[in-house]
């Protein structure tokens, strides 16, 4: 048994295998993984006992539910009405310069990913953003700098 | 701006150093004089729909089954929404206590709270809180757990059977209604369903007495609602006040001198233009002279400086993203809606289509499946029709 399977397991035994507990499943292999690799979704199913497909469907229908590798923090930038009023767009370029990424992709040392996300409700102090499950609001281009720089420190 | 015009109440988040005591008394009266009292006060959802919260209470108690759930609905995804995270944080020990007088009453004895993804950060404290309320409930001698079911970034999943769906491991789709969640919700049990302030003010009912809460607000919108405030005002914030009030005196109140619409509800509300602040009033339907508005509070006053069609296609564009594309007028609408004012805009089309995308929204409201597709037509008809010279230039 490799070590995903054995995770895999683990973390099912301790949710249970009812259809209701699918969820919060997918949700602690996203965490811990990064994301839901397509070997994840098969081995969840298997452990379950539902189909793969079913599984896919599911979690692709979760726009946090990441089917792709993403970096160890992942940023999502407010992109509504007030965020995108309060100068979104000049926090994601901040973003941008201090991550040498474009929106979407991830840095090569797979640290950081940069997304948009949609209304985060912090809408009383935007531009907002989630870097995993941390809230940063009242955005500045110098305060995005320092936060980044935050990050970058720590491992 | 900045006149105080509108009276501040300050309920829902006045702390209850003895809530126990709160939860005690009322557990001390009959589910019929507790369910007298929530129907007395007027209480009406707080979620957005506003279905009287008495009945609700009282149809799902009559509804016959060993399995009840009553639910927490957290998910507050409503662009312009944020007071339900400040309940959480501030007083869930309200919520919890109104999740447990709804789960004597209706005979369930687990209770969920729905908590959107976004707010993960708030799950610790939480599950203390919700420890220390088990510990509470057990000296009372009542059967009732609480537990919190995460969201996972989802908006349709704060559609009431979207939700249950959800939570039974599936995508969040809503079903078809009826039945409804008093006879068939999370795994086809009868269910509460209440959004977090709605709980909130059951404990101030049963705290104070009906007539307390029914003193505030106006015929047919009784009792105090939190407001989210945002967008071009210099006091953004949640302040609690008084249903009935017109958007004249809550734009005099929180406006910044050159206010030139407020949108009321969200993107899924309406549009409110400056000509038609004064005969605006916010409440549920009823008896209100002029337009009536609900709301689940979201409160976005823009002034003169922003484009009405930036505000239109960024609502378009969450729409698009947040259909859950299981029905063909919400899934295809949502997407020709945002390609046509494009399009209209470019001058590509002429302003006629215009016309021509105002009937699309007619029939997503009378065809899609769920709230969701049914209220593009609100935000979309209130903005163009009143804004349409900026759609086109
Ligand atoms: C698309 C959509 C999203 C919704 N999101 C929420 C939400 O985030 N929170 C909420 O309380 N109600 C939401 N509702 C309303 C719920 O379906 C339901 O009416 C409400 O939770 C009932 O509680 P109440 O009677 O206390 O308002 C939403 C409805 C629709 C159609
Ligand atoms: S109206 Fe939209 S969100 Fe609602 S069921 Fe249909 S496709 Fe899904």
């Amino acid at each position: 048994m490799d070590a995903l399977q054995e995770k895999i397991k683990e973390v099912v035994a301790h949710h249970g295998r009812e259809r209701h507990n699918l969820l919060p499943v997918l949700q602690e292999v996203v965490e811990q993984e990064r994301y839901l690799s397509d070997y994840a979704m098969t081995l969840i199913a298997e452990e379950m006992g539902i189909s793969a497909a079913d599984v896919y469907g599911t979690a692709t229908f979760y726009s946090f539910m990441d089917t792709v590798p993403r970096g160890k923090y992942l940023i999502r930038v407010c992109k509504t009405i007030t965020c995108y009023m309060k100068g979104k767009n000049q926090i994601l370029m901040a973003l941008e310069e201090a991550l040498k990424i474009k929106l979407g992709e991830t840095t090569p040392d797979k640290k950081f990913t940069l997304m948009e996300t949609n209304c985060l409700g912090w809408c009383h102090k935007a531009p907002a953003m989630l870097i995993n499950d941390d809230v940063h609001t009242e955005l500045t281009v110098e305060k995005v700098h320092s936060i980044i720089k935050e990050y970058k420190e720590r491992p | 701006m900045g006149k105080n015009i509108l009276k501040r109440i300050d309920l829902i988040f006045k702390e209850e150093p003895d809530s126990k005591n709160v939860l005690k008394k009322t557990l001390s009266k009959s589910n019929d004089e507790l369910i007298n009292e929530l129907i007395a006060s007027g209480l009406k959802g707080r979620g957005g729909a506003g279905f009287p919260t008495g009945l609700k209470w009282k149809l799902t108690a009559e509804s016959k089954s060993t399995e009840k759930y009553v639910i927490c609905n957290a998910d507050e995804g409503e662009p312009g929404t944020f007071k339900d995270r400040e309940i959480l944080t501030q007083v869930p020990y309200k919520v919890l206590t109104g999740m447990a007088v709804c789960g004597r009453i209706i005979g369930a004895r687990k209770g969920f709270i729905y908590l959107r993804g976004e707010y993960k950060y708030l799950l610790k404290e939480l599950n203390a809180e919700i420890k220390k309320f088990h510990a509470i409930c057990d000296e009372l001698g009542l059967k009732f757990r609480v537990e919190v079911f995460m969201g996972f970034g989802a908006y349709i999943c704060g559609e009431e059977s979207a939700l249950f769906e959800s939570m039974e491991g599936k995508r969040g789709e809503p079903r078809n209604k009826p039945p409804y969640p008093s006879d068939f919700g999370y795994l086809g049990k009868p269910t509460v369903i209440n959004n977090v302030e709605t709980l909130a003010h059951t404990f101030t009912i049963f705290q104070h007495g009906a007539d307390k809460f029914r003193e505030l607000g106006v015929k047919d919108s009784h009792g105090s609602k939190l407001f989210s405030i945002s967008g071009d005002t210099p006091t953004p914030g949640i302040y609690e006040l008084e249903l009935g009030m017109t958007v004249e005196d809550f734009v005099n109140d929180f406006g910044d001198g050159d206010t030139k619409a407020v949108q009321v509800g969200g993107a899924s509300g309406f549009c409110v233009p400056r000509k038609k602040f004064r005969e605006t009033r916010i409440g549920y339907q009823g008896k209100l002279t002029g337009i009536s508005l609900p709301t689940g509070g979201s409160m976005m006053l823009f002034n003169s400086s922003r484009s009405m069609y930036n505000l239109l296609s960024n609502y378009l564009e969450f729409f698009t993203e947040e259909s859950c594309g299981q029905c063909t007028p919400c899934r295809v609408g949502t997407q020709q809606l945002i390609e046509g004012i494009r399009a209209v805009k470019r001058g590509e089309k002429p302003a006629s289509y215009l016309d021509k995308l105002l009937a699309l929204t007619e029939t997503m409201k009378a065809t899609a499946k769920c709230g969701l597709g049914q209220s593009v037509a609100n935000s979309f008809q209130s903005i163009v029709e009143n804004f349409r010279e900026e759609m086109i230039y």
